[in-house]
């Protein structure tokens, strides 16, 4: 069975009780989430329109669909698919979407900060601007890796090095800015190093 | 091989041992991580996948996690197998009806497992026998922090750790505990104590993630949301509902026998037969008649029978177990003939000779 709301399976089968009226819903486990914390909070939230209808508050129609168009420098995803198949593309667009996805995961969760664990690296040199914990540094190599694959379609095979070089440099910088013990080893099946070859297959991969 | 070895043991959730057995059959937490320089299993290229695959592949097997760990390419499987990883609650039906490159490290212990590319890159998942949960945190908790000295998890300094899905930012944790509720269902009180769970944000589904359709009386509590709160206080978001669930499911299998012991003892001995004489059967029937004598050996209604061996038939009567098992691929037909022959053969000779 589908779910009302989109095209996954629907995982969750709820028996709605309501003044003697009784309404089967069939929702996937992600809408199901949203409508069960929506029914929860009675009132403010707007009506069961999933993940999607939570967007659309206070929102026209001009500007969900501008919204839509936005894209990720670095995977490419626009905002459109992301509400399509609700998973995101890269680490990034937490990012690049950070305002479109504020109200949704406030929805989701009822909080908009960590509060858990967090890495346990620290900066060389104790420079706490550097921020080691965020990883947003190494998101740029996703980035680097479509123009890889770009140049090479476009057989561009001397961009295509530079770009390499440039990947090998970012994963170098994070490496040193972190503390020895947890750095990221980039000696073997690192990215950048077999890219040429199979990445031209992956190149005209349907956006 | 490997599998064959699991084929043969009886898996870590399935032991009946552990605070609480009789109602709680298993806890579990799981932590969802991605590495910072690729994208979303989703959204990465075959070639990216298999970087993905071979980058944690490598390190996975390296780091000490205190487990010595097996490495299964899911691709080079069959499909019975990856079945079988599915009912053991090694992978998730997803991971294993995937494509591409993927894969799991168990520990000979059954206790971890660590999914590669499945929704996300990284799946960290402990299972414990019984109510167990502090347990089940602290050994997740020392693999991911070995693992992070030697992969950069995604990581945000507001959102935190990153995930494919936004339901699953934050803490990416998702604890679950296994429950055996024959008494409420019994007594239909069941979809009471549903709705009220989920008004506190905790979801219920079935044995094997079947939606709420749950085979057996098997009820599987989680927490919904991992941002926001630490991985602790969503831990006790569903620690602290167990015990309430124990205790009714403890207080309805009182009335039952109390008020209904003729009734119940009827039910429990009925299912015992069927189990016993049958000449075929469906996983969803044994699931049903096994949960109704579990119960009954609980409330010393069945004296013959071991708490451990219903949880044993539980998992090996399953279909791709009992494939493996006989060593032989079978369609549904065959399938429900070989499972009543497998019971009946079990409970003739006390479990003692499972073929």
């Amino acid at each position: 069975m589908r779910c009302q709301q989109c095209e996954k399976q629907a995982m969750f089968h709820i028996t709605e009780l309501e003044t003697g009226d009784v309404r089967e819903i069939h929702l996937c486990e992600d809408h199901a989430r949203v409508y069960l914390n929506q029914a929860e909070g009675e009132g403010q939230a707007d009506e069961a329109g999933g993940a999607a209808g939570t967007l659309g508050v206070g929102h026209t129609a001009e500007e969900l669909s501008q919204l839509d168009q936005k894209v990720c420098d670095m995977c490419g995803i626009t905002f459109f698919e992301f509400r399509n198949q609700g998973r995101l593309g890269c680490p990034h667009d937490y990012v690049q979407f950070e305002q479109e996805l504020e109200p949704l995961i406030a929805n989701i969760h009822g909080a908009v900060e960590h509060a858990g664990k967090r890495p346990q690296r620290t900066a060389v040199g104790g420079d706490e601007a550097a921020l080691p914990q965020a990883t947003e540094p190494l998101t740029r190599v996703i980035g680097l890796r479509k123009e890889i694959r770009e140049a090479i379609d476009h057989e561009e095979y001397e961009e295509a090095g530079k770009l390499r070089d440039e990947i090998q440099h970012v994963l170098s910088a994070w490496h040193a800015s972190v503390t020895p013990n947890v750095a990221v080893e980039h000696s073997e099946g690192e990215p950048g190093q077999s890219e040429e070859g199979e990445a031209g297959r992956d190149a005209g991969r349907p956006e | 091989m490997k599998l064959d070895a699991l084929t043969a043991s009886n898996g870590e959730w399935l032991k009946g041992t552990g605070p609480e057995a009789d109602i709680v059959m298993s806890s579990r937490v799981r932590l969802a991580r991605n590495l910072a320089q690729y994208p979303f299993v989703g959204r990465a290229s075959d070639h990216e996948r298999s970087e993905i695959e071979q980058f944690l592949r490598g390190r996975l097997t390296r780091v000490p996690t205190g487990a010595t760990l097996d490495y299964l390419d899911l691709g080079a499987l069959e499909e019975l197998d990856r079945q079988f990883l599915v009912e053991r609650q090694l992978i998730s039906r997803e991971h294993a009806e995937a494509t591409g490159a993927r894969g799991v490290a168990i520990d000979t212990q059954e206790q971890v497992s660590l999914m590669v590319n499945e929704e996300d890159h990284l799946r960290i998942q402990c299972l414990h026998s019984g109510f167990d949960l502090e347990a089940v945190w602290k050994q997740v908790r020392s693999v991911d922090d070995e693992i992070e000295t030697v992969v950069p998890y995604a990581f945000h300094d507001r959102w935190g750790y990153l995930t494919a899905c936004p339901t699953n930012v934050g803490t990416g944790i998702r604890v679950s505990v296994m429950l055996h509720l024959p008494a409420l269902v019994i007594t239909r009180q069941i979809d009471k104590v549903f709705r009220s769970l989920h008004k506190i944000s905790l979801a219920v589904r079935g044995l094997y993630g079947e939606g709420s359709q749950a085979f057996g009386d098997f009820y599987q509590i989680s927490n919904q949301t991992t941002l926001g709160r630490s991985e602790e206080e969503l831990i006790s978001q569903v620690a602290d509902v167990v015990p309430v669930l124990i205790d009714y499911e403890r207080r309805a299998r009182e009335f039952l026998v109390q008020e209904t012991e003729q009734n119940v003892h009827d039910q429990v001995s009925r299912a015992y037969g069927i189990l016993r004489t049958a000449q075929t059967i469906s996983v969803e029937e044994t699931m049903q008649l096994l949960s109704r004598v579990r119960m009954g050996v609980l409330l010393g209604l069945l004296a013959d029978v071991d708490v451990a061996d219903i949880n044993l038939l539980l998992v090996r009567t399953q279909p791709a177990h009992l494939q493996k098992l006989r060593g032989a691929e079978l369609d549904t037909k065959d399938r429900n003939i070989e499972r009543a022959r497998f019971l009946r053969k079990y409970f003739e000779s006390g479990g003692t000779e499972a073929n």
